[in-house]
């Protein structure tokens, strides 16, 4: 019996779609935090900050296992809420001829599913434009360089591009037929196949690239407009999603309490609007800045 | 009270019987009072059909005083009509305007089929309350003195509040995804509340919640429209506690 | 009179049950599962009957005609339930709720019956409590009481004003439980429309899924007849609108006797009737009397200008009320009998002073203004306000008041759209109760062997008029303490007698009958509709056999009742078919026996030369219009034998009462 409970009941179903669900929300804030290195620090700075976040995200250990929990939450999350939704729609066979379901409920929570779908959909275009270019992509990322401006021993100026390396206190590494990258970012010594250094992968060039800034004279995204409309559409869907989901989740997980239950509906509600907000906002003020 | 007459344009939904196709007929029906319940213009309706030998419009209704659950019309898109915590039986004619067509609809869910136009069959929530709905004590009589166990006077207070449900079904009719769990939740809090109910508490929520799924009702997505509608006023606070309920007995039993 | 043996049995009254529970025969565990019963109706009675036999391990099959058991009428009772607990300290027992009973039906009611009801009333709230039933509790967690009508004592155990609801939903949990466990078959959505005898004794009976329109046949070793009332007869009642006599009548015309069918409850605190649509009446509960104060204008012109819309009630000063039932009956007040308070409202709307704006004029007003200000001034001190505002007393008071009786007062609103805690709320009285029954023994055994009848639909327990919270009390007695005694030592003799067959010549000839009535209404291509002829014989008996009762008016009245009955079978139009979920022909199969039930209650009446308890006439109060008993002669059950079509023919057998353990007097609130 309990183990059918907590498997297949339909109150189980509904605590795994609250618990995958807050697990995501957690993995929000961590994203967000992320993005907004690129409009908190700029020039150089940002680029670095944005860059290392990147490295992090993809090689800490404890990272990893959160990621992984995320992707699972995601696929946990759509996989559950897609069977809800079909064994909802079965329940009322015939529907009403004339409905005002208005009058009792908000919309963000009919339509759940609805938004999930459209968040599913741009989780997808998301990662195939980012992480999956990032992570697996055969064409080469391109690599984080950066140009240094100073005099030579004569005085004139030079500008030397540089890599930006995960050893910044060697002497620093140029671009020169010298040296050549392996494995995507690792530096070695053309002539002697010895490893100088990591180098980053510039995220952010992309980045900034698809929402159409060029950075150091780099081709932008033709299309960055198309992508930022799109990209803050998919904020507003999904802080339609939250506005119902976040407290939704306390309820199903039976955390109603008079006392708090308020508490956490406009906690709820903030934290529905600022989220897909502080995403949202980053890609309009690339967009801005080109 | 003065009393108004109005005329009204009604579309009702019609259906013979179970296995037979409904559709919405129109009826015209003039000099209504607005004194007069929504039920007893139902009665007005069926009296003209019958005048003119036509079949009424079968309804489910009992009490015509808001107890008994039985009334159960889907009016202008809401259960019961446009008042909240009402029954349809409740509902006056006060609410409607000269001219104004009203839908009306028999409760829709898979688990109450329809029997015939507006009359369907909730004997789903009798055998929910058949699987746990009660406290296993012999009717002897015989068991201790009423005031042996005091109760803490809030408790009382909340499972009386839930024990307030009536059984006609709004929650699952309004509900966009038919679900049960409103109804389902006020008796498994009913009795969780209760001294005399936790003894059994464990095996009572799993069962009602094994029985509301086979009788094929939706799941709940917290959209509050049960709340709404409940014409007693049920909170949702009684389906958390049912969720409550069921994670601690689902982890704990073997 | 060999027809009426109470079985009474002999002892001291506070011993009589105790004894006589010791001495009945018993049926083993192991025979039960052979024996069938039967039980129609699932309110209070029927609920508990059903599941106490069923937990003894008999076959039960429970029938009612509402998709759910938990639907029955029962449901609707709002004030309470009186157990002689005494758990307010305030000098109550068993005896003074017994004597408080007979009193209160106005000394027409069997010693022996209202004894035992007194003596389970204590063991019915324990089991309610042990169900989980969540009745109104104190600040320590103890149960909360009130006072209700005809008492001094308060002994009356809530659920806000929900309490048949909450006792229901017990009972309904009790049978739901043994329905899961398979020993009672539960059939919804049916009606029993005969009953088939054998040999005289009662084996079964035949009914109508509502939905198919079948004709089943169910057998049995017993059948319990728990229906409820016919208040129904009057057409606006406070029942509800399935409420009808047809398994109490069925059984009447098979030989069961029918006993004071014009014993009929008018409660005083109704919603007052609004125009000619109207299909019932809402009861606003007694216990509202405990808060609310009773009146009418002291001029007739202020009653006149309140009906005409040119004043409100809070304009008339206090000097120009007239508070009746306080000015006539000081020591009880507002809180006398139902019948009592009802005959007072109709005195003073007969008298002119009526308020509400209907065609009657009928209609008094119920007032919480001071109990509003008086538990307002209460609370803000028990609060430490020593000299609160008036405007925080109000909403102290009202606070209080919400507390209470919030969901009567949200009932009246809907109702009415007027706000009683601003105005007062207008009430009248209106039919609520049936007194009278189907004649049972002291074993609630009708005159058919086998056939027992128990709540409502039996005579015994309330005499002429019943007292405030003692419906429920009597409901869950007999279904839970007495039936499940009773009915063992009837079936003790049938544990060899094995299943009954229903293919035999009994059953045919039942179902028979029934499928003729049935046929005979469909093909009657009459012109009117079923409510027309309902409607009609309503106001006959409203008006010729309701709270004042005339020997001119009921013989009136049993001449239009004749008259009506000829009508009836020859113009009423059932559209629909047989075989399918036909309301109306339901209506009509029911309408016919009210018809015949009105007639016998306009004999019945029309026999019984006193006024005592709801059963008033003219002829016979005193020169303060208080009701004059006729000991003498009257102090007999009037129980009534069917001979035929013809009710007029019904032979009237007489159970003498013996008051031993009591001292009859007059009924004095005042």
């Amino acid at each position: 019996m309990s183990k059918s409970a907590i498997l297949s009941s339909s109150i189980a179903k509904k605590y795994w779609m609250a618990i995958t669900g807050l697990f995501l929300c957690l993995f929000l804030v961590g994203h967000l935090l992320g993005n907004l290195q690129l409009i908190f620090k700029t020039g150089e700075e940002g680029r670095r900050a944005f860059n290392e976040y990147a490295y992090f995200m993809t090689h800490n250990i404890f990272i990893k296992v959160l990621s992984y929990a995320t992707y699972i939450s995601i696929l946990f999350h759509s996989a559950d809420g897609l069977m809800l939704a079909i064994q909802n729609k079965k329940a009322r066979p015939v529907n009403y001829v004339y409905n005002n379901p208005s009058a009792n409920s908000s919309a963000a929570s009919r339509k759940m599913a609805v938004l999930g779908s459209a968040i599913l959909i741009f989780i997808v275009l998301h990662m195939a434009n980012f992480w999956w270019k990032m992570k697996y992509s055969s064409d080469p990322m391109p690599i984080h360089t950066y140009v240094v401006s100073s005099t030579d021993q004569t005085g004139q100026p030079k500008t030397d591009t540089l890599y930006y390396t995960h050893t910044p206190s060697l002497q620093p590494i140029p671009t020169n037929p010298m040296i050549v990258v392996k494995n995507g970012t690792e530096l070695y010594f053309k002539d002697v196949n010895v490893k100088v250094g990591d180098a980053y992968k510039d995220l952010h060039k992309i980045v900034m690239a698809f929402f159409g800034k060029s950075v150091n004279g780099a081709p932008t995204n033709e299309y960055a407009l198309f992508a930022v409309i799109l990209y803050v559409l998919a904020m507003a869907v999904l802080s339609f999603h939250l506005i119902h989901g976040f407290s939704s989740a306390f309820q199903t997980l039976g955390l109603n309490h008079k006392k708090y239950t308020p508490s956490i509906q406009v906690f709820g509600k903030i934290f529905a609007i600022i989220v897909p907000a502080g995403f949202a906002i980053i890609p309009v003020l690339i967009f801005l800045s080109r | 009270m003065a009393s108004k007459f109005i005329n009204i344009s009604l579309k009702v939904w019609r259906q013979k019987n179970a296995n037979a196709k409904g559709a919405i007929e129109t009826y015209k029906l003039d000099n209504v009072s607005t004194d007069s319940s929504f039920l007893e213009m139902m009665d007005q309706l069926n009296e003209q059909l019958i005048n003119e030998r036509k079949e009424p419009v079968a309804f489910d209704h009992d009490c015509r005083e808001g107890i008994c659950g039985s009334c159960s019309m889907y009016i202008n898109g809401r259960a019961h009509g446009p008042e909240t915590g009402t029954t349809t039986c409740q509902l006056h004619m006060r609410s409607f305007n000269d001219g104004d067509t009203v839908y009306v609809e028999p409760w829709r869910a898979k688990a109450f089929p329809v029997i015939k136009d507006l009359v369907v069959d909730r004997s789903a929530f009798d055998r929910i309350q058949q699987a746990g709905g009660f406290v296993s004590v012999n009717t002897s009589g015989r068991t201790m003195d009423a005031n042996a166990t005091p109760i803490p006077k809030d408790d009382a207070d909340k499972a009386f509040e839930a024990a307030a449900c009536i059984g006609c079904g709004a929650c699952v009719a309004t509900c966009k995804n038919s679900s049960a769990m409103l109804f389902v939740g006020a008796k498994v809090s009913q009795y969780a509340l209760l001294p005399q109910g936790k003894v059994e508490a464990k095996d009572r929520v799993l069962n009602m919640v094994r029985q509301m799924d086979e009788e094929g009702f939706g799941n709940c997505t917290n959209t509050g429209a049960c709340e709404v509608e409940c014409p007693k006023g049920i909170s949702l606070e009684n389906i958390a506690r049912m969720n409550r309920e069921f994670l601690k007995a689902a982890l704990s039993a073997e | 009179m060999s027809k009426l043996d109470s079985k009474i049995p002999d002892g001291h009254i506070s011993q009589k049950w105790a004894d006589y529970k010791n001495h009945l025969k018993l049926v083993a565990p192991n025979n039960r599962p052979k024996i069938d019963i039967i039980v129609v109706g699932t309110g209070l009675a029927g609920s508990s009957a059903a599941a106490s036999l069923g937990e003894m391990g008999y076959n039960v099959k429970a029938f009612c005609f509402q998709d759910s058991p938990r639907r029955a009428h029962s449901i609707a009772a709002q004030g309470g339930i009186n157990a002689a607990k005494n758990y307010q300290n305030d000098g109550d027992s068993v005896y003074r709720l017994f004597y408080d009973t007979i009193k209160g039906g106005d000394y027409r009611a069997r010693e022996a019956n209202v004894h035992r009801l007194a003596e389970v009333s204590g063991n019915i709230i324990d089991q309610c409590v042990a169900q989980g039933v969540p009745f109104a509790r104190e600040y320590g967690g103890l149960l909360d009481n009130r006072s209700f009508g005809g008492t001094q004592v308060q002994r009356t155990f809530y659920a806000a004003g929900q309490t048949g609801q909450q006792l229901l939903l017990g009972a309904y949990s009790a049978l739901s439980r043994q329905i899961g466990l398979g020993r009672v078959e539960m059939f919804n959505r049916h009606e029993m429309l005969e009953i088939v005898k054998v040999d005289g004794k009662a084996r079964g009976i035949i009914a109508r899924n509502l939905v198919t329109g079948e004709l089943e046949r169910h057998s049995a070793h017993a059948v319990i007849i728990a229906s409820g009332g016919y208040g129904n007869v009057y057409f606006l009642s406070t029942n509800a609108m399935g409420s009808n006599v047809s398994a109490a009548w069925k059984i009447h015309k098979q030989g069961a006797l029918f006993a004071n069918p014009c014993f009929v409850q008018i409660h005083p605190t109704c919603i007052p009737v609004h125009g000619a649509n109207q299909s019932k009446l809402t009861l606003m509960s007694e216990s509202l009397r405990n808060s609310g104060r009773i009146w009418v204008p002291k001029k007739k012109e202020d009653a006149a200008a309140i009906r005409e819309g040119n004043l409100k009630p809070k304009q008339i000063a206090e000097d120009d009320r007239d508070y009746f039932l306080e000015r006539r009956y000081p020591a009880f007040g507002n809180l006398v009998p139902r019948d009592v308070a009802s005959r007072a409202a109709k005195e003073r709307c007969d008298a002119g002073f009526g308020i509400e704006a209907n065609d009657t004029n009928e209609g008094v007003y119920l007032d919480f203004s001071s109990e509003i200000r008086s538990k307002g001034k209460q609370t803000a001190f028990a609060q430490g306000d020593q000299s609160p505002s008036d405007e925080k007393i109000l909403e102290l008071g009202k606070k209080w008041v919400e507390e209470k009786y919030g969901n009567l007062f949200k009932m009246y609103e809907k109702i009415t759209a007027e706000n009683p805690y601003e105005t007062p709320m207008k009430i009248y009285p209106a039919v609520h109760y049936t007194m009278g029954g189907v004649w049972v023994d002291y074993n609630l055994q009708s005159t058919i062997p086998g056939c027992f009848v128990a709540g409502e639909a039996n005579f015994s327990d309330h005499g002429a008029n019943r007292l405030g919270a003692s419906a429920l009390m009597q409901g869950l007695a007999d279904g839970y303490f007495v039936l499940p005694y009773t009915v063992s030592d009837y079936l003790a003799d049938e544990i060899r007698t094995g299943k009954i067959p229903t293919n035999t010549a009994d059953f045919d000839d039942a179902e028979n009958r029934v499928r003729d009535t049935i046929n005979k209404f469909l093909n009657n291509n009459g012109i009117k509709s079923v409510d027309h002829f309902h409607k009609r014989l309503g106001l006959i008996i409203w008006n010729k056999v309701g709270m004042s009762r005339s020997e001119k008016g009921l013989t009136a009245a049993l001449e239009e009742i004749a008259q009506l009955k000829e009508e009836f079978y020859k113009d009423v139009f059932v559209p629909g078919s047989s075989d399918e979920l036909n309301p109306e022909l339901e209506k009509a199969l029911r309408v016919a026996d009210l018809i015949d039930l009105g007639h016998l209650m306009a004999l019945d009446a029309l026999q019984r030369n006193e006024s005592c308890g709801g059963h008033f006439r003219e002829e016979y109060q005193d020169a303060e219009g208080e009701t004059l008993r006729d000991d003498e002669k009257f102090n007999f059950v009037g129980a009534w034998e069917y001979q035929g079509h013809d009710i007029t023919k019904e032979i009237l057998h007489e159970e003498k009462l013996k008051y031993d353990f009591i001292k009859i007097a007059a009924r004095n609130y005042k």
